[in-house]
């Protein structure tokens, strides 16, 4: 659908609201979103506050959207311990290399089930979801990882998922709509092989649908601990930054959350807490604006096919 | 005359030879993906027969007991598994009961919102929570929540509306509550994407012929953005029927404490809990095949089932 459709059909779609009147219901449809809006906005500002504030202020349960006794105590604790400053690049790093081989794979895998004229296409394609629907389970699979080497590995973070079955769909769908046989048709007519298609024909029309499912991936990843926690045993140098922090709030809520919350708290540094939980969540609020499109992009594609 | 030839060459069925000849390439490409799905997940299956042994990390198939059917009797006179099976059907039918009627109604009020720029600042503010992690969600619950310390309770407190802090994450009964509502808060926004872009497919004229014979908005939201949203609906609905047996380890491990557990006990905690945690590999391996073969099979029923009513299928 070209660009100028699209903005004919969403204008007509205004249709339900636009010759009408502001009434009462607009009124009542803009707080409820405003309510909800701010739902989403104030824990950071609050929690941001909290990270700001100098600690008296927060036992006495002063700070609310703003901070009081302003200091970057916190956050100058949280460069000084290190751990999650290191553990931040690191998963950095670990995004990456995950984001990158995910996408090779990932094309590997879509280009060539996207053409029709594969033999045996269905055979592969059956192959590459059956994980999607039946997995073996954790133990099985750690075992398994286990006899590969692949615990206290910063690859047994990486190679399991850079296959993902669901990212394949999307990426295979997209090339279906996108590059019809036709196209390939002239450059197989010059004489070109199927990696100079891939290269020069393919490559360059996906770049939206690229750029999206690399956002999948690195998202993905950035925000999964699970299998860290599983898979990584030992060594806390491949603990990426979000088992980190699971691990750092763990054992403080749960004491504080206990009958000696009160006693517990004074010890317990909430703010340095707070310092904490912003420091791994500023990073993605920063990006998020900007790539929030091809996010939504995806999600439409991908819903075409389910 | 020559483009005619090449084109049956290219698609017309051909022996494998042919196909082999002509598409090395791209048999080589996806033969990549192939051998990490051999290597990862297919090479997993034959640790299933754990089940049938009494399995010891260090000794290994040879070295463990071989206890036929004993472990599956054992899983199913287990208390803790039939507590961790309730707790992951009971939760998954309430976050399906307030998780999957939100995102509708959210999208039906922002289709109604006039001002396009206000829109897309609300769509984009109402989407952010969907990009948090679990941990940071969990954790930002626990600052929120906690009796004393969390503001909320400090808010209430100062309004005089309550006494002593309710304990929104420590006592099963509310933690209920909050642990649902916050999932429904995280994936509300984003869930309304794919209803907007149905909403958006269905013609502009239908409103405009409503308006003219007088329809108000209810109205219109009722005979016209429903109907129109309603395939993709029961597609959604269906897929996540589906997904009943699943349970997100993440999201549970981040809102436990010791307080809770009754309720937070479900069957992704029981599997690591005594599988990794507690080397009882062999009954956790069972509970995972239980697990994944129930949910094998509901996946394949709403498949049915979608087809009959006329939906597209999920395989």
């Amino acid at each position: 659908m070209s660009k100028k459709r699209k903005k004919e059909m969403e204008s007509t779609n205004d249709g339900s609201r636009a010759i009408t009147k502001f009434k009462f219901s607009d009124f009542v449809i803009m707080l409820v979103l405003v309510i909800l809006c701010l739902t989403c906005v104030l824990p950071f500002i609050h929690l941001g506050a909290k990270s700001l504030s100098a600690d008296t202020y927060v036992v006495a349960k002063k700070v609310f959207l703003w901070p009081k006794g302003f200091t970057t105590t916190a956050y100058k604790a949280v460069f000084e311990d290190g751990r999650l400053v290191y553990s931040f690049g690191y998963s950095v790093v670990l995004t990456a290399i995950f984001t990158l081989l995910g996408m090779v794979v990932c094309t590997c895998a879509a280009y060539p089930l996207s053409r029709r004229r594969l033999k045996g296409r269905n055979v592969l394609s059956f192959v590459l979801m059956v994980p999607m629907y039946f997995s073996a389970g954790l133990i099985p699979t750690y075992v398994l990882m286990n006899d590969l080497n692949l615990i206290d590995n910063m690859w047994g973070l990486i190679l399991p998922l850079i296959f993902s079955p669901y990212n394949m769909l999307i990426m295979k769908s997209f090339l279906q709509s996108s590059i019809p046989d036709t196209l390939e048709e002239a450059a197989f007519l010059d004489g070109a092989t199927n990696f100079q298609v891939l290269g020069k024909v393919v490559l360059p029309l996906s770049k939206p649908i690229i750029a999206t499912l690399s956002l999948f991936y690195a998202v993905g990843r950035w925000n999964s601990y699970a299998d860290a926690k599983y898979y990584i045993r030992l060594k806390e140098k491949f603990k990426p930054i979000q088992l980190l922090l699971s691990e750092m709030v763990s054992t403080a809520s749960e004491a504080s959350s206990t009958a000696f919350e009160a006693v517990v708290n004074i010890a317990t540094p909430e703010v340095l807490q707070a310092a904490a939980i912003m420091f791994v969540t500023i990073p993605i609020i920063c990006v998020y604006p900007f790539v929030q499109k091809y996010f939504v992009k995806g999600v439409m594609i991908g819903a075409v096919k389910g | 005359m020559a483009k005619k030839k090449k084109n049956i060459e290219l698609y017309a069925p051909t022996t494998w030879k042919k196909a082999f000849q002509r598409d090395w390439q791209l048999y080589l490409l996806i033969l990549i993906p192939l051998i990490l799905v051999i290597v990862f997940n297919y090479a997993a299956y034959p640790g299933m027969r754990m089940i049938f042994y009494d399995y010891k990390p260090a000794k290994g198939y040879d070295g463990s007991e071989f206890v036929g059917l004993e472990t599956i009797k054992k899983v199913f006179k287990d208390n803790d598994f039939f507590l961790a099976l309730k707790n992951s059907i009971k939760y998954n039918l309430l976050d399906l009961a307030l998780g999957f009627p939100m995102p509708i109604i959210l999208a039906l009020i922002l289709n109604e919102l006039r001002f396009p720029r206000f829109k897309k600042v609300t769509q984009t503010i109402l989407y952010l929570p969907h990009f948090l992690s679990w941990v940071i969600i969990g954790s930002l619950a626990y600052q929120l929540f906690r009796p004393s310390t969390g503001i909320v309770n400090i808010v209430l407190k100062n309004f005089g509306l309550i006494k002593d802090g309710i304990p929104f994450l420590t006592e099963p009964g509310h933690w209920m509550v909050t642990y649902l509502l916050i999932a429904v808060w995280q994936g509300m926004g984003w869930g309304t994407i794919i209803y907007l872009a149905a909403i958006t497919s269905i013609s502009g004229e239908l409103y405009e012929a409503a308006m003219i014979d007088g329809a108000n908005r209810w109205q219109r939201i009722w005979h016209i953005t429903l109907p129109g949203i309603k395939s993709t609906a029961v597609t959604m609905l269906i897929m996540n029927l589906g997904r009943i047996m699943g349970s997100n380890f993440e999201r549970l491990e981040s809102f436990g404490n010791s307080g809770v557990k009754s309720e937070q006990y479900q069957l992704a905690i029981y599997i690591y809990e005594k599988g990794l945690a507690g080397n009882n590999f062999s009954r956790a391996t069972m509970v995972g095949v239980f697990q994944s073969l129930v949910g094998l099979l509901l996946v394949i029923v709403a498949d049915k089932v979608a087809k009959k009513l006329g939906e597209d299928g999920l395989l």
